[in-house]
């Protein structure tokens, strides 16, 4: 945290002061180690194991939050009893099914709930990074679930929680991880001790804990953990995700992902969704509780904010107007697509996947491949010159004189230069006021965009196609401004924010949202945003001048509240649970939520409220239900669906490891995404053989002096000189067994690449003593490319692409590799070294290694999707 | 010059009688830096921003003289940032000054070996061509069953996480009245 967000991390510094422990779990010693009171390093890719522990040590100990447990999370709830654990299929829940490498879901649901809840069958929903929208939506529950509030009950949540992870012991998370057993019982301990009812702790992780192919279930370990020690909806508690990009947070919300559209509202899939009331009830499940529940107002709102006067009630606002999605779409689908030819044209806005994807060569290679490319960025980036400087015209696999990619380079506006919002890494918004002109033909990208809008609908004007009416209906009016038309950012942020359409009259919050078309939202979770007209993210009370909440600074979403879920900062009569720990209660006189927040409940409903039978949406919520985005309302220790590689996180290898699995038979993620594409490969990991082709870990972060793939840094004359070089750290001994000298040349080989690094041997990585044997890890910064003042070999080229099923985020933060002493070979006798590598592992174009390492001993039944020919989605 | 204010200006005599006893400040300052203006003092303006790399959100201000950014600081008063800024953060007025930006459209035809300078407004047009054809070749109405696509998979977007929530707004609203589904961002990545 002190290298990545340095800002941030005064914050961690200043709970140090006031007596926090700091605890630092990292592969390589950093900054933050260096001010941390105790630091972890830890093998790369066993992060589950790890937390598995820390959750085996609190059950054992019974050092949960006993009562917040049993009122706030499904502890009590009772599971079906088809439901079996990986405990007894080495490795494997109940429901697998081999044919298409996913899960049946139904043996995992609540007793009595196995028909009529959860997903089913789940490769679809893998396809689609379905579990980005269970992040938020939560998955179904229908009705009531049986509970056993004394959590006796052997097929209670609990009890299965402690029997799933009791061989998540000391002596394992050592053999796993490689950490001491003194050193990880002095994590857990001080966890344990700073939670509860006087205390809070709090779990800090940064996104490279989303690049693993179980990187969900990573953060699924915390939430269990957090909720066990009763740390979520309160003040000093939480999970905080440190997001890496200024405006990530945003762009997730009013999502440019193909899976998403604004507000977290799936886009609609072909099958499952062919008319508006399909789509609509499967956000919000009828009968469900929840504010879900009043998802047609949503949906019908953004509609109507797109098509204006076009979307009516007759008409299902337009929702034909949308298109289908019919599989994976996903940005590495689409990749390898364009290798294959598919693609015709591609958009790149402020973003530079030839350094910073995985696999760099597939990246540049299908680039290479379309008809036409779009780069919009401030600086001349390797992903726009990859036809001309790139790695692949120096091996003669990129000839300029042969590439067929019509380049349009864009300038772009830098954030100096336009006004808009950022969206921070806890959902803030910030409005940011426009300085200066952009220079020459630098333009923002809402200038871009919109009038490229209005070109093609001026073109399109008459078309009699019926594909062309979506354009043509959208609505499209921005008032501009200045001397190149600037539109009005205010004037979207309003639209987005969400207004009454007969009166114009901007909507204070979603809760009035209406489903009969007479209010336009453009993303219903920022609704607020421009209430009374005014613009709240520009908000700038300085923090001097109020309270720590520092309500008037910016807004936040939803409703500018700053803990999600704080209706558990109260137990459950609505008391805080400790004087220390005090943030949102019930106020008996006023009859009413009440606190230094805005209360995440409806302001008036009583602790004591109970939903009438047959109740659904948010009136189904009882008055002691804090996690209202949920269909049971409790925070979920167990996930009966919604996450698609098991309900309970479970510790398996990284893709590519030199280790067989500690715990299971089934090596690694049996669900993950994998491409049999001729460009992709993986390094052969145990029970495969020759996995000594690659005995090495390497794992890749960031340089405080850098930004992501350098564009913004390696540009930047101070920021440049302050880390000028691509550089590759080793531990003393790993330098020793290989031959490497200090700030001499090494060159690393992994199934897809060679790249160079000078070799920095350093203290900071040590050789970690696991399951008998030691593990050398190296490790790398990804920021370099070949444009900008430095230049150096991109990291990010040694990964293959093997996914995440639940987000489709690429394994890109552990690897295996070779190194060697000396530069590596330049010119087509590179690709040699690669291939010869390959044939020494057996790696086979377009083959993919075995998923499943154990016997399936519990197989899925037929499904009603049914079976899914195994590959199909990689044609 | 007078005895008294010769000897006043004497660092060491400033630094013994004054309020610096370590020398690190006003006792050590000469005649020249004291006579010195902070560029931030005498701006024309300055514009509350947000820093432009990591998801802290760090409040910046922004100082213009004659339309040109002068310096960027930490805002002192973000309760997010308290003023400070990262070296990232504080080299903020190099990235937007930088001589490598890019200020013109570029143009690689294909097959070409160089770069071609081309007018916005020409680019543009060229875009709006490219995509009306690309959709016209890879449209798809329906699926085999006769159910809606109403999309096309000849169109893909990479990027947004730097940008402006309005921008994304807009980009993901025209890509879908496109039939464009392929969107991705950081996000995934």
């Amino acid at each position: 945290m002190a290298e990545a967000h340095p800002v941030g991390f005064q914050w961690v510094m200043e709970a140090k002061r006031r007596g926090a422990k700091v605890f630092h779990v990292d592969p390589r010693f950093t900054r933050t180690s260096a001010v941390a009171d105790t630091y972890l390093p830890i093998r790369a890719g066993t992060d589950i194991a790890l937390l598995g522990g820390v959750v085996r040590y609190i059950l054992d100990n019974e050092l949960d939050f006993r009562e917040y447990v049993l009122a706030y999370t499904n502890a009590a709830t009772i599971v079906s009893e088809q439901f079996a654990d990986t405990e007894d299929g080495d490795g494997l829940f109940s429901g697998y099914d081999p044919n298409t490498d996913s899960y049946v879901q139904t043996s995992w649901q609540y007793a009595g709930h196995e028909q009529d809840s959860g997903s089913g069958h789940t490769a679809k929903e893998r396809d689609g990074a379905a579990g980005l929208i269970h992040e938020s939506h939560g998955a179904q529950v229908h009705g009531q679930a049986e509970r056993d509030e004394t959590l006796q009950h052997p097929r209670c949540v609990y009890q299965i929680l402690r029997r799933h992870f009791a061989r998540y012991t000391p002596e394992m998370v050592e053999r796993v991880c490689g950490i001491p057993r003194e050193k990880f019982l002095e994590l857990a301990r001080a966890w344990a001790e700073n939670s509860g009812r006087d205390r809070t702790g709090a779990l800090v992780y940064s996104v490279g804990w989303t690049q693993h192919s179980v990187g969900v279930q990573y953060i699924r370990t915390g939430a269990i953990i957090q909720l066990l020690l009763g740390n979520m909806g309160r003040p000093g508690g939480g999970i905080l995700a440190l997001r890496g990009h200024a405006s990530i947070q945003g762009s997730t919300d009013i999502p440019t992902l193909f899976n998403l559209l604004p507000g977290y509202l799936p886009m609609p899939h072909h099958a499952d969704h062919p008319t508006f009331d399909d789509w609509v009830d499967s956000i919000r499940h009828p009968g469900q509780k929840g504010f879900w529940g009043d998802a047609r107002a949503y949906a019908a709102s953004l509609l109507k904010a797109y098509w204006g006067d076009a979307a009516t009630p007759e008409n299902d606002f337009c929702y034909d107007h949308l298109p289908r999605m019919t599989g994976d779409h996903g940005t590495y689908q689409q990749v390898l697509n364009m290798i294959d030819g598919k693609i015709k044209g591609y958009f790149l806005l402020g973003q530079n996947p030839a350094v910073g994807s995985a696999h760099g060569r597939a990246q540049r290679l299908g680039m290479a491949n379309l008809d036409w490319l779009v780069v919009r960025d401030l600086f001349m980036i390797e992903s726009a010159t990859f036809w001309k400087n790139g790695p692949e015209v120096a091996t003669g696999e990129i000839v300029p004189t042969e590439c067929r990619t019509e380049v349009f380079f864009l300038p772009a506006a830098s954030h100096v230069e336009k006004e808009g919002t950022f969206t921070q890494t806890q959902r803030l918004l910030q409005w940011r006021e426009k300085a200066v002109e952009p220079p020459g033909d630098a333009r923002s990208e809402l200038w871009f965009f919109y009038h490229l809008g209005r070109r093609l609908r001026e073109r399109l004007a008459g078309s009699p196609h019926r594909r062309d009416r979506a354009l043509l209906d959208l609505a499209w009016d921005y008032p501009t401004h200045g001397p190149h038309d600037e539109p009005s950012a205010e004037a979207v942020l309003r639209e987005i924010n969400g207004y009454d359409v007969s009166t114009g009259r901007p909507l204070s919050s979603f809760t009035e949202a209406k489903d009969d078309g007479s209010t336009a939202v453009g993303c219903w979770i920022y609704s607020g945003v421009y209430a009374d007209g005014v613009n709240q993210a520009a908000r700038r009370r300085s923090r001097h001048e109020q309270d720590w909440v520092a309500a008037e600074w910016g807004w936040a979403w939803p409703a500018n509240r700053r803990i999600l879920y704080n209706r558990a900062s109260a137990d459950p009569q609505g008391r805080p649970w400790s004087e220390r720990k005090k943030y949102v209660w019930w106020d008996p006189q006023a009859g009413e939520w009440t606190g230094h927040d805005v209360p995440d409940f409806e302001r008036t409903k009583p602790p004591t409220y109970r939903p009438p039978q047959g109740a659904s949406g948010p009136a189904a919520l009882a008055g002691d239900d804090p996690f209202i985005m949920q269909a049971d309302g409790k925070g979920w220790l167990y996930a009966p669906s919604g996450v698609l590689d098991g309900p309970l996180p479970t510790h398996y290898e990284p893709a590519e490891s030199p280790m067989r699995n500690p715990l299971y038979g089934q090596q690694a993620n049996p669900t993950r995404k994998v491409y049999a594409h001729p460009v992709n490969s993986v390094n052969p990991s145990p029970p495969q053989e020759h996995s000594q082709v690659f005995p090495y870990v390497f794992t890749v972060s960031r340089l405080t002096e850098h930004h992501t793939a350098g564009a913004m840094s390696r540009t930047v004359r101070p920021l440049a000189e302050l880390q000028p070089e691509m550089f590759v750290e080793v531990s003393p001994e790993l330098a020793a067994e290989t031959g490497l000298t200090h700030l001499g040349w090494a060159h690393l080989i992994s199934g897809r690449a060679v790249i160079e690094a000078k070799v920095l041997v350093t203290d900071r990585l040590t050789p970690l003593r696991v399951d008998g044997r030691i593990i050398h890890q190296l490790w790398l910064p990804y920021h370099f490319g070949y444009e900008g003042l430095v230049t150096g070999d991109s990291a990010n080229d040694l990964f293959g692409i093997t996914l995440d099923p639940n987000v489709l985020i690429q394994e890109s933060k552990v690897g295996t590799c070779d190194v060697r002493p000396g530069r590596r070979p330049t010119g087509p006798v590179l690709r040699d070294l690669v291939e010869d590598y390959r044939r020494r592992a057996g790696i086979v174009p377009g083959e993919r290694p075995p998923t499943v390492t154990t016997p399936v001993l519990r197989p899925a039944g037929r499904s009603d999707d049914g079976p899914r020919e195994k590959g199909a989605d990689h044609a | 010059m007078g005895l008294r204010t010769f000897v006043a200006g004497w660092p060491v005599y400033r630094q013994l009688t004054g309020t610096d006893p370590f020398g690190r400040g006003p006792a050590a300052q000469s005649d020249r830096s004291a006579g010195l203006t902070a560029r931030t003092e005498t701006a024309d303006r300055v514009a509350r921003s947000v820093c432009p790399y990591c998801a802290v959100g760090c409040g910046q201000r922004v100082y213009v003289t004659d339309g040109q950014v002068t310096q960027i600081e930490g805002d002192p008063g973000s309760p997010i940032s308290r003023g400070r800024l990262c070296p990232k953060g504080s080299a903020s007025r190099s990235l937007v000054t930088s001589p490598l930006r890019q200020t013109t459209v570029r143009y690689r035809r294909p097959y070409s070996t160089e770069w071609e300078d081309l007018d916005l407004d020409t680019a543009l047009d060229m875009i709006t061509d490219r995509i009306l054809a690309a959709r016209e070749q890879t449209w798809e109405d329906v699926d085999s069953d006769g159910r809606p696509l109403h999309r096309t998979l000849g169109i893909s977007s990479l990027g947004g996480a730097t940008l402006d929530n309005e921008e994304n707004y807009l980009i993901k609203k025209l890509f879908t009245a496109m039939g464009a589904l392929q969107i991705e961002n950081q996000a995934r990545i």
